[in-house]
């Protein structure tokens, strides 16, 4: 199945197009990260194993697609050609379904989601109050395709960017697209992506590279991932389009190698776009070529920083050089490199076919097109978001993410990832764009969005990151070596009830020496989580130090279990679970907590049914 | 050695022996053993012709690389930021108890080894535990002994 030329790809896309049935049921079964855990591939099997006792297999497709983003929800299951949306399914429900939604054209109202605010079931994923605000141009694609099928992706018009480019765009006419598009990079920076292009075109050398950054480190975060594994293809036809603009005809996807399954369909994914002529020499008859190779990543976070990713594409140390020496100048091998994001390269043949104009349209002044957010954390509707730049926390945490679960008060939203920052309730109106939330003390980073209740401790979330961080710094600079470490004594001596008020001083300055001096962003940004909650929560700083107390009961030192007598009822399941030995107590009599041999592991305080168990 | 040299062989050959290729190499040398014998690291460095420092340097930057023989079981506390204010440290604690070794390290008997994963993307899910790549979500000190008991029958 080559393809030489736009026509026979053209042709090649009818063809599948005629031989597809367009009202032939199928059954979409979500395959992403969170379903995955939740035994989707168990459900998929029973819906074949289902359709093929009842003799249906000829009538019935099943497709296990990329993430449908609510996770919360899963296994998760679309039918089409109706586009219902069923929820929580398990092997048990698939006989049902055959029989009565592919056969009798009935739908189960147990498995729809139901609408609590409008008080009624949701037949069809559009009606979903969690879709429905969402602006989907890039994750939507996800249900609708078999990631290991290129014929399921041209059959949705893919790789039709890439024939309007090779067609007839000069290589600074994409450029020039891509810059009007006002489009910036989706990994963090925010660095707009055609002024990178134009760099890496306009700079010396013969041998140019394109790198698709896919080493998604911030925890938390998941998109990239969910883009790859479940559309692979769009993110080839952004890179070919990007090779092609900036003269380059090697490349790479760096890709974590937690990520088994994205690495799969990536490699499936060039393996079939070589067969097709759409990688290799001469692309369609265009006298270009672009092929590209798949690397996988070591397991340090420090490797999504550019210049380290490079350093370990070359078989090196993942460790980041200074900046002034530019990618697009001297890259990989010392050569002009040009290096975006995942998210980046799958808005690219969007961009491509709608024109710069559509795109731009969408977002805000200096945040154009949508984004993709993992919203995660405390919060009812958790899963992979995508929505236009400029909309505020409110609607996303609240319209679209549900709020906060089990009645608990909002306290922050985490942003951006270790670089990030905690942005409080004061600010939830803040529209959602690079700009604003660098404004606040935040930043975009990849798209993680955690969001935090009452029940979190803010100063524990500040040592959380400054934990992760030191552990992944690369240890090649000072500041962000010694600085991390010591900024993690500081703020453990705080949560442990050591800490000084003149500590909160020394922390700052630390902030702005690891700011001003670290040689990359891990060291740069590193401060963000801990200036950012110093800025909106010095008052549970305070309480630590001053009063001893965690006022969200999570720092293991500062609070203390006991038994309230009245209301224990001497089950003795604490006593029986208790690691410590610490409780003691007879039998239908209340049980005593002795502070001294207390780990404060929690165990009793989860196990009571009887609200018999005090934590201060 | 206790690394088959003529697998170490067919693996390098698969990346054309290319210096550049050396991570790649030593992913799949890790695959095969669970971990980087010493010996596969000195013939490496031999057959890329590259400094042994240049090999060990790498071997120990990346998380993905162990020097150390790893358990029969693996289990991956994630450690992600929505697992983390769901309560993953107790989780871990309880782990490291129950266990009697601490994050990062394998019991004596071999059978276990406990380790700390930044994320696995499973955040609906959290706190996660992987065991062995079979995911328990919504994890709680609470229910460790019952996924250990489970492992041992």
């Amino acid at each position: 199945m080559k393809v030489i030329s736009a026509k026979e790809l053209e042709d090649l896309r009818n063809e599948i197009l005629a031989g597809k049935d367009q009202d032939k049921p199928c059954i979409a079964v979500c395959g992403g990260p969170g379903c995955l855990a939740n035994q989707c591939l168990e459900v998929r099997d029973a819906f074949v194993n289902e359709i093929a006792a009842k003799g249906l297999t000829d009538k019935v497709d099943v497709r296990t697609t990329g993430c449908h983003g609510f996770c919360e929800r899963g296994p998760i299951a679309l039918i089409y050609p109706q586009e219902i949306f069923y929820q929580r399914l398990s092997i048990d429900d698939i006989p049902e379904i055959i029989e009565q939604t592919i056969v009798n054209n009935k739908t189960i109202d147990r498995l729809l989601y139901t609408d609590d605010e409008a008080g009624q079931l949701v037949e069809t994923e559009g009606e979903v109050p969690f879709y429905k605000k969402q602006m989907r141009l890039i994750l939507g694609n996800n249900s609708k395709i078999d990631p290991h099928s290129i014929e399921d992706y041209i059959a949705i018009g893919g790789y039709s960017a890439l024939v309007k480019v090779l067609g007839g765009m000069q290589p600074m006419d994409v450029v020039d697209e891509i810059k009007n598009s006002g489009i910036r990079g989706r990994g963090g920076g925010g660095f707009p992506t055609g002024r990178k292009w134009e760099s890496t075109r306009n700079a010396q050398g013969d041998i140019k590279y394109v790198i698709c950054n896919a080493d998604e480190g911030d925890p938390g975060a998941f998109m990239d991932r969910s883009i790859l594994e479940g559309n692979p293809h769009s993110v080839l036809e952004g890179m070919i389009i990007g090779a092609y603009a900036i003269g380059s005809n090697e490349g790479y996807v760096y890709v974590r190698n937690e990520y088994p399954l994205a690495l799969k369909n990536i490699n499936l994914a060039i393996k079939q776009a070589r067969e097709a002529g759409l990688l290799g020499d001469n692309i369609l008859g265009s006298g270009f070529g672009f092929d590209l190779k798949v690397n996988r990543g070591g397991g340090a976070f420090v490797c999504g920083e550019s210049t380290a990713l490079m350093a370990s594409l070359e078989g090196k140390p993942g460790e980041p050089r200074a900046k002034y020496i530019h990618t697009s100048d001297k890259g990989l091998w010392d050569r002009p490199s040009n290096l975006n994001n995942v998210e980046t390269w799958a808005n690219i043949p969007l961009i491509i076919n709608n024109g710069a104009d559509w795109y731009s349209a969408i977002g805000t002044e200096s945040s154009k097109g949508t984004k993709v957010f993992s919203l995660v954390g405390k919060i009812n509707n958790t899963g992979l978001v995508e929505v236009p730049m400029g909309m505020t926390l409110r609607e996303i945490i609240f319209d679209i993410g549900g709020g906060i679960p089990d009645g608990k008060a909002f306290k922050a939203v985490q942003t951006g990832g270790p670089s990030g920052g905690c942005i409080p309730e004061s600010l939830i109106d803040l529209p959602v764009d690079y700009d604003r939330l660098t404004e606040v003390g935040s930043m975009m980073g990849s798209g993680g969005m955690i969001v935090m209740d009452e029940d979190t401790c803010m100063v524990d979330v500040a040592l959380y990151f400054i934990n992760f961080l030191m552990e992944e710094s690369c240890g090649k600079c000072v500041p962000c070596r010694e600085g991390l470490l010591r900024m993690g004594e500081i703020l453990t001596n705080i949560t442990e009830g050591r800490g000084r008020m003149e500590d909160l001083d020394l922390i700052q300055d630390l902030s702005e020496v690891l700011k001003d001096a670290s040689l990359c962003g891990l060291g740069q940004t590193a401060p963000n989580p801990v200036m950012s909650t110093l800025k909106y929560f010095r008052d549970e700083y305070e309480a630590h130090i001053k009063d001893h107390k965690c006022p969200a009961g999570v720092c293991t030192e500062l609070i203390t279990y006991s038994i309230d007598a009245d209301n224990c009822t001497g089950c003795g399941l604490c006593l029986k679970k208790c690691p410590a030995e610490a409780i003691t107590g007879e039998t239908k009599q209340p049980h005593v907590l002795d502070a001294g041999k207390c780990i404060k592991c929690g165990i009793c305080y989860d196990v009571c049914k009887f609200d018999a168990v005090i934590k201060e | 050695m206790t690394a088959n040299e003529s697998k170490v062989d067919s693996i390098i050959d698969e990346y054309n022996a290319e210096p550049g290729s050396l991570i790649s190499i030593l992913q799949d040398i890790q695959l095969e053993y669970n971990y980087l014998p010493e010996e596969s690291l000195e013939y490496v460095a031999k057959i890329l012709d590259i400094p042994r420092v240049q090999v060990f340097g790498v071997a120990t930057f990346f998380k993905a690389f162990s020097l150390k023989p790893k358990g029969k079981q693996q289990i991956h506390v994630c450690m992600g930021t929505a697992c983390h204010v769901r309560g993953s440290k107790k989780v871990l604690e309880e782990l490291e108890r129950k266990l009697e070794i601490k994050a990062g390290d394998t019991t004596d008997d071999g059978e276990y080894t406990l380790e700390t994963v930044n994320c696995v993307g499973a955040c609906a899910l959290g706190p996660v535990v992987v065991e062995n790549e079979k995911y328990h979500g919504e994890m709680t000190p609470i229910k460790v002994e019952s996924l250990l008991n489970s492992k041992k029958v």
